[in-house]
C-alpha cells in the first residue's frame, strides 16, 4: 500500500472524475484539476469567491463550481480551458446545484426552495420547476439517467413528478399517501421509486415508473420511524434503516419483509466474527525495550499503532445512551451500503458510533463486527472488489474484507487526520480528505490479502 | 399462715395414702413428744411424767393410752396389782420408736415438697406477671395498629381522590391536546398555504424586478452529449416518452419473468429429482421385502415410474395449474408410500431385535475366536520377548570379540560387494569414455584425410581452372563438376566439426567429470556432436543399457561415494 504526498483542499471538496482520469480538488476559490496518475496539475480555475460545491459532469468534460451565498455558478471545461459559464441566481437565492445525468442542464434550487431553475449548456431555454419539497432528498435521478423524480409540495399534500430527462416533459405526477415526504429514491434498474415518509411515522411507499403504487411497508407506529433507505445495486433488495436500531430488508417481488437484521449490544452470534481495535500505545522509560519495539517507535512515535483483535463471544458492544431531550437523538440506522457485488450490507447504528457491522446478504445473517476505537466517520466499499474502507477521524485507514481486517496509519506528516474516504472508481486506490488537506492511497492488487493475514494473526 | 396450712393441705392430697394414715395417727396420738402449741397439756408433763410416786398410776395411764392405741397391753392385771410385762413394754417402746422415726421422716418430706412448692409457687407467679405485661404490650401494638389502619385507609381514599381528579385533568389536557393538534394542524396548513403564497408572490415579485435578474453568461453553446440535437416537443414526443417508459418497464419484467422461470425451472428439477429418489429408493426394497408380492410390486414401480417420467415430461410443457397439482399429487402420494415404508421399517425393527438375540450365537463363536487369536499374539509376542533377552545375552557373554568381528566381517564384505559394484560401473564408464575417445581420434584422423583430400581436390581444381583460361576448356567441364560434386559432399560433414573443436573440447572434458547420464541434459553440444556423429549414442547406450538399469539410479551418487572410499584410503 502506497501514500501520496499531501494536497491542500478545503471544505471537503475533492471528486474524482467519472471516467476515473481526473481528481479535481478546490482550495478557497481555486479550482485544480489533476491527472490523477502523475497528481501533476493539469488546470487551474479561479472562481469569483469560495467555492462550497463542486461537481463533476457525467462525461468528465464539465466542472460545476457552485458559490451559494453569492447565488453562483461557474462552469469549467476540461476540453477548452477558455471557454467559461457562469449562471447568477440574483436576488432569488440559492441552495443547491446539480448537474443533470446528460451533464449539458444544470439544476439549481433557490432560497425557500421556491422553485428549481433547468439551465441547458446547449441552448438558452430555462425551465423552472415549482414547487419543489425542502426535505431530506427532494430529487432522485434514476441510474441510466432518463428519469428524475421529484418531491413536491402543493396544498399541504405530497407529490412526486417523473420527469424526463432528456427534455424535462413531466412523464408522471402523482399524489403520495404520506404525511410529510422526506425523500424518494430510484431503484438502480430505474423501476421502481421508493418513498419514505418523515421520522413521525413509519412508512415506505413503492412506485412504479408509470405511477402505480406497488406497495406500502409499515413496520410499526407511534414511534420514530425510517432514518434511511439504501437500495442494493441488483435492486432485490431495499434496506431500511430506521430509529429502533434495526434494519429491514424488503425483497423486489412482494415487497415484504424479508429479515430484519438487529443491531444488539451484547453479540452471540457464533456465525460472525468480532473484530475488536486495539491500540497500543508506545512504552517509552521501560527497561526492556526489545529491538522491534525500538524500530516501531522510531516510525511512529508519535502515534499509537492500533490492530485487530478477534474477540471471543460473546461481546459487549459499547452504547451510548441518547440524550432523548434533545432534536435529531443519535440512535437508529442512520448510513447503511451495499457491495458492489450485493454480497454484503455495512451497516452503522448511530448509538453503537465506534461499530459497523457487516452482514452476509446470502446467509441473511451477521457477518462480521467491526469495533473501532473511536467513532466511525465514514465507510465506503470498493467499487469493484468486496472490501470496505472506513476511517475514524484519527490518522488511521481500516479496511475490512472477507478475508479479515486491516489499520493501516497514515504516513502523512502534521497529524493527517482521515475525515473521509472515498474510492476511486477502478477500486484501485482511495482518496483520503483530512480537514484541510487530502492524501492518496494506492492498493497493491495482490500484496493486501497477505497484509490482511498478517493482521488477523 | 393460710397459705401454708393450704400448702400442707395440698402436699396431704399429693401424698400416699400411707403417710396419710401415718399422719392421722400421729395427729391423734403421737403428738406429745412435738413441742406444738395446739397440744398444750403435754408440754409440761414431758419432764416429770413418772416420779416414784405415780409409778403404778403412769403405769396404768400408759397401759390405757396403749391400749387405746392399739398396742398389746403392757401389765396383765394379776392378783397383786398390775404386773409389767417387760417384753410387752420393750416391744411398745420399740414400737413408738419406730412410729416416732417414721413421723419425723414424713415431717421432713413434707417440709421438703413445701419448698418445692413454694418455688413452684413463685414461679408461677412470676410468668404471670410476665404475661399480664405481654398481654398489655400486645393491647397497646393493637390499638396502635389500628390507629395506623385507619390513617391509611384516610390516606387510601384522599388518593383515590386524587387519582380521580388527576384523571380528569388528563382527560382534559388529552382533550386539550387533541384540540390544539388540529388546531396546530389546521395553523400548519394555513401557514403552509400563506408561505406558498408568499413564495407565490416571492416569484412573480422577483420575475418582476429588473434590478437584479438571473443570469446566465456562457462562451459558446455547447453540444448533447449524445451529439443530437435537440427535438421539438410535439404530441408525438409525449407518445415516445409513453412508449419509452413502457418499454423500459416490460423490459424489466420481462427479465424478472425470466428470473422467474428458471427459479421455477430449478425447483421442478429438485423436485422431479427428489421424487425419482424418492421412488428409487422405495422401489428395490419392496423387492427384497416380500417374495410373494414381488411380481406385484414390480408392476407397479415401473408403472409408477412411468408416470413419473410422463408427468415429469408434461409437466414442464403444462400449464402451471395442471403440472403443480400433479406434481404436488405425486409427491404427496410417494410421500404416503415412504412413510408408511418408514413405518414399516420400524415394525421391522422391532422383530430384528427379536431375531437379533438368535444371531447372538455366531457372536459368541466371534467372541470365542477374538480370544484365540489375542492369545496367539500373547504367544508370539513372549516368542519375541524371549528371543530378545536371548539376543540380549548372548550379546553380554564373554565371546563379544568372536561376534563382534564377525558382524564386522559382515559390514565389511557388504561394503567391498558394494565398491565392487561401483567399481564396475565405474569401469564401464571407463570404456565408454575409452570407446568416445577412440571415435573422436578417428573423426579427427577422419577429416584430416578428408582435408588432405580436399587440399587436393582444391589443387586440382585449382589446376583445372587455370586451364580453363586455356583455350581447351570445354574437354575437362565434365571432370571438374565431377570434383565440384565431391566437394559440396564434403562441405557439410567438414564445415561442423570445424565450427565446434572448441565446444567438443569442452564437452569432453565436462563429461569426463560429470556422469554420462547428466551429459545430455547439461551439454546440448555434445548432444548435437553425437547426432552429427551418429555413432556414439546408439552404440554406447546399447553397451550400457542392459545392466544400466539397475545403476541409473546409483551414479547420481557415485561423486559421493567416491569422497567416502577415499577418506577411508586415507584413514
Amino acid at each position: 500500500m502506497n501514500f501520496s504526498e499531501v494536497f491542500k483542499q478545503s471544505n471537503q471538496l475533492c471528486r474524482v472524475s467519472p471516467d476515473g482520469k481526473y481528481l479535481a480538488t478546490c482550495v478557497q476559490y481555486r479550482l485544480v484539476v489533476r491527472d490523477v496518475n502523475t497528481l501533476q496539475i493539469l488546470h487551474l480555475y479561479t472562481c469569483l469567491d469560495q467555492i462550497v460545491h463542486m461537481e463533476w459532469s457525467s462525461d468528465s468534460l464539465f466542472i460545476l463550481c457552485a458559490m451559494y451565498k453569492r447565488g453562483l455558478v461557474q462552469v469549467w471545461s476540461l476540453e477548452q480551458p477558455d471557454w467559461y459559464c457562469k449562471i447568477d441566481e440574483g436576488s432569488i437565492g440559492l441552495v443547491s446545484s446539480r448537474w443533470s445525468p446528460d451533464g449539458r442542464h444544470i439544476l439549481n434550487t433557490t432560497e425557500f426552495h421556491l422553485r428549481v431553475t433547468v439551465w441547458s449548456l446547449c441552448t438558452k431555454a430555462v425551465s423552472y420547476i415549482k414547487y419543489p419539497k425542502a426535505c431530506q432528498k427532494g430529487i432522485d435521478f434514476s441510474r441510466d439517467g432518463c428519469y428524475m423524480a421529484l418531491a413536491e409540495r402543493r396544498d399541504c399534500r405530497d407529490y412526486v413528478s417523473v420527469f424526463v430527462c432528456d427534455d424535462w416533459h413531466l412523464l408522471r405526477h402523482f399524489e403520495t399517501e404520506t404525511q410529510d415526504l422526506a425523500g424518494v429514491e430510484w431503484s438502480p434498474n430505474g423501476c421502481v421509486l421508493a418513498v419514505w415518509d418523515s421520522c413521525l411515522e413509519y412508512k415506505v411507499l413503492l412506485y412504479s415508473l408509470d405511477g402505480r403504487l406497488l406497495s406500502t411497508f409499515s413496520a410499526y407506529e407511534w414511534s420514530l420511524g425510517i432514518k434511511s433507505l439504501a437500495w442494493s445495486p441488483s435492486s432485490q433488495f431495499l434496506a431500511i434503516g430506521s430509529y429502533d436500531g434495526k434494519v429491514r430488508i424488503l425483497n423486489h417481488i412482494t415487497w415484504k419483509k424479508v429479515t430484519e437484521f438487529d443491531h444488539p449490544a451484547t453479540i452471540n452470534n457464533t456465525k460472525a466474527v468480532v473484530y475488536k481495535e486495539v491500540e497500543r500505545k508506545p512504552v517509552v522509560g521501560s527497561a526492556d525495550l526489545s529491538i522491534q519495539h525500538h524500530i516501531t517507535m522510531g516510525s511512529t512515535l508519535f502515534n499509537t499503532q492500533s490492530k485487530y483483535e478477534i474477540c471471543p463471544l460473546p461481546v459487549q458492544v459499547p452504547v451510548v445512551k441518547p440524550d432523548l431531550d434533545r432534536a435529531n437523538p443519535k440512535v437508529g440506522v442512520s448510513s447503511m451500503a451495499f457491495s458492489s457485488d450485493n454480497r454484503y450490507l455495512a451497516t452503522k447504528n448511530d448509538n453503537m458510533a465506534c461499530v459497523v457491522w457487516v452482514w452476509d446478504m446470502q446467509r441473511l445473517g451477521l457477518l462480521a463486527v467491526l469495533e473501532q476505537t473511536s467513532a466511525v466517520r465514514c465507510f465506503q466499499w470498493d467499487p469493484r472488489r468486496p472490501r470496505l474502507a472506513l476511517c475514524t477521524g484519527n490518522a488511521k485507514l481500516y479496511l475490512w474484507s472477507p478475508a479479515g481486517c486491516v489499520s493501516v496509519q497514515v504516513p502523512a506528516e502534521g497529524g493527517f487526520q482521515v475525515q473521509s474516504v472515498t474510492w476511486h472508481c477502478s477500486g484501485d486506490s482511495l482518496i483520503l480528505l483530512g480537514k484541510e488537506q487530502l492524501c492518496l492511497c494506492y492498493m497493491e492488487v495482490g500484496e493486501e490479502e497477505e497484509e490482511e493475514d498478517d493482521d488477523v494473526k | 399462715m393460710p397459705e401454708s396450712s393450704l400448702e400442707i393441705k395440698d402436699t396431704s392430697c399429693s401424698s400416699s395414702r400411707y403417710r396419710m394414715s401415718s399422719l392421722r395417727q400421729y395427729s391423734q396420738s403421737s403428738v406429745l413428744p412435738l413441742p406444738m402449741t395446739r397440744n398444750p397439756y403435754n408440754m409440761p408433763t414431758i419432764s416429770a411424767f413418772c416420779t416414784e410416786d405415780n409409778v403404778s398410776e403412769c403405769i396404768s395411764y400408759i397401759n390405757r393410752e396403749v391400749s387405746s392405741l392399739g398396742f398389746p397391753l403392757l401389765c396383765t392385771e394379776s392378783n397383786n396389782g398390775p404386773e409389767l410385762n417387760l417384753v410387752d413394754v420393750l416391744n411398745n417402746v420399740y414400737n413408738l420408736l419406730q412410729l416416732h422415726r417414721r413421723c419425723l421422716q414424713t415431717v421432713e418430706d413434707i417440709e421438703v415438697e413445701q419448698v418445692k412448692s413454694n418455688s413452684n409457687m413463685d414461679y408461677l407467679q412470676l410468668s404471670n406477671t410476665r404475661l399480664k405485661d405481654q398481654l398489655e404490650l400486645s393491647k397497646r401494638e393493637n390499638t396502635g395498629l389500628l390507629e395506623r389502619e385507619r390513617q391509611l385507609q384516610l390516606k387510601v381514599k384522599s388518593l383515590h381522590n386524587c387519582l380521580k381528579n388527576e384523571k380528569e385533568e388528563v382527560q382534559k389536557l388529552q382533550s386539550i391536546i387533541a384540540s390544539r393538534a388540529t388546531q396546530y394542524n389546521h395553523d400548519m396548513k394555513r401557514k403552509e398555504r400563506e408561505f406558498g403564497k408568499l413564495k407565490e408572490r416571492l416569484n412573480q415579485l422577483l420575475i418582476d424586478k429588473k434590478d437584479k435578474k438571473q443570469t446566465f453568461e456562457v462562451l459558446n453553446y455547447v453540444g448533447r452529449s449524445d451529439g443530437k440535437r435537440s427535438l421539438w416537443k410535439t404530441g408525438k414526443t409525449e407518445a415516445r416518452h409513453e412508449g419509452e417508459m413502457y418499454k423500459t418497464l416490460l423490459n424489466d419484467y420481462d427479465s424478472r419473468h425470466k428470473d422467474l422461470l428458471m427459479e421455477n425451472a430449478e425447483l421442478k428439477k429438485v423436485l422431479q429429482q427428489m421424487k425419482r429418489d424418492m421412488v428409487t429408493i422405495l422401489s428395490p426394497r419392496k423387492h427384497s421385502q416380500s417374495g410373494e408380492k414381488h411380481d406385484d410390486s414390480l408392476e407397479q414401480t415401473s408403472s409408477e415410474e412411468d408416470e413419473v417420467c410422463d408427468s415429469s415430461r408434461e409437466s414442464l410443457e403444462l400449464s402451471c395449474e395442471h403440472a403443480r397439482e400433479q406434481l404436488t399429487n405425486s409427491i404427496r402420494q410417494q410421500w404416503r408410500r415412504l412413510k408408511s415404508h418408514v413405518e414399516r421399517l420400524d415394525s421391522q425393527a422391532s422383530l430384528v431385535g427379536e431375531r437379533a438375540n438368535m444371531n447372538a450365537i455366531p457372536k459368541e463363536v466371534h467372541e470365542q475366536e477374538m480370544d484365540r487369536l489375542k492369545l496367539e499374539i500373547q504367544q508370539y509376542k513372549d516368542f519375541i520377548h524371549t528371543q530378545q533377552q536371548l539376543l540380549q545375552q548372548q550379546l553380554n557373554s564373554p565371546c563379544d570379540d568372536e561376534t563382534a568381528s564377525l558382524l564386522n566381517d559382515c559390514y565389511m564384505q557388504e561394503e567391498k560387494e558394494r565398491l565392487k559394484e561401483d567399481w564396475k560401473s565405474f569401469e564401464e564408464k571407463r570404456k565408454n569414455f575409452e570407446a568416445e575417445r577412440r571415435n573422436f581420434t578417428e573423426a579427427a584422423i577422419r577429416l584430416s584425410h578428408e582435408r588432405k583430400a580436399f587440399e587436393e581436390d582444391r589443387a586440382t581444381w585449382l589446376k583445372h581452372q587455370f586451364l580453363n583460361l586455356t583455350p581447351f576448356g570445354d574437354q575437362m567441364k565434365p571432370q571438374m563438376s565431377k570434383s565440384q560434386s565431391a566437394l559440396s559432399g564434403w562441405a557439410e560433414s567438414k564445415v561442423r566439426p570445424v565450427s565446434t573443436p572448441a565446444k567438443l573440447n569442452k564437452s569432453l572434458s565436462h563429461t569426463a567429470f560429470s556422469t554420462s547420464r547428466a551429459s545430455p541434459a547439461k551439454t546440448p553440444s555434445t548432444a548435437d556432436l553425437y547426432r552429427t556423429h551418429r555413432l556414439i549414442p546408439e552404440k554406447s547406450p546399447s553397451t550400457i543399457h542392459p545392466k544400466q538399469d539397475s545403476s541409473i539410479l546409483r551414479n547420481g551418487d557415485i561423486p559421493a561415494q567416491l569422497r567416502h572410499v577415499n577418506g577411508g584410503a586415507n584413514c
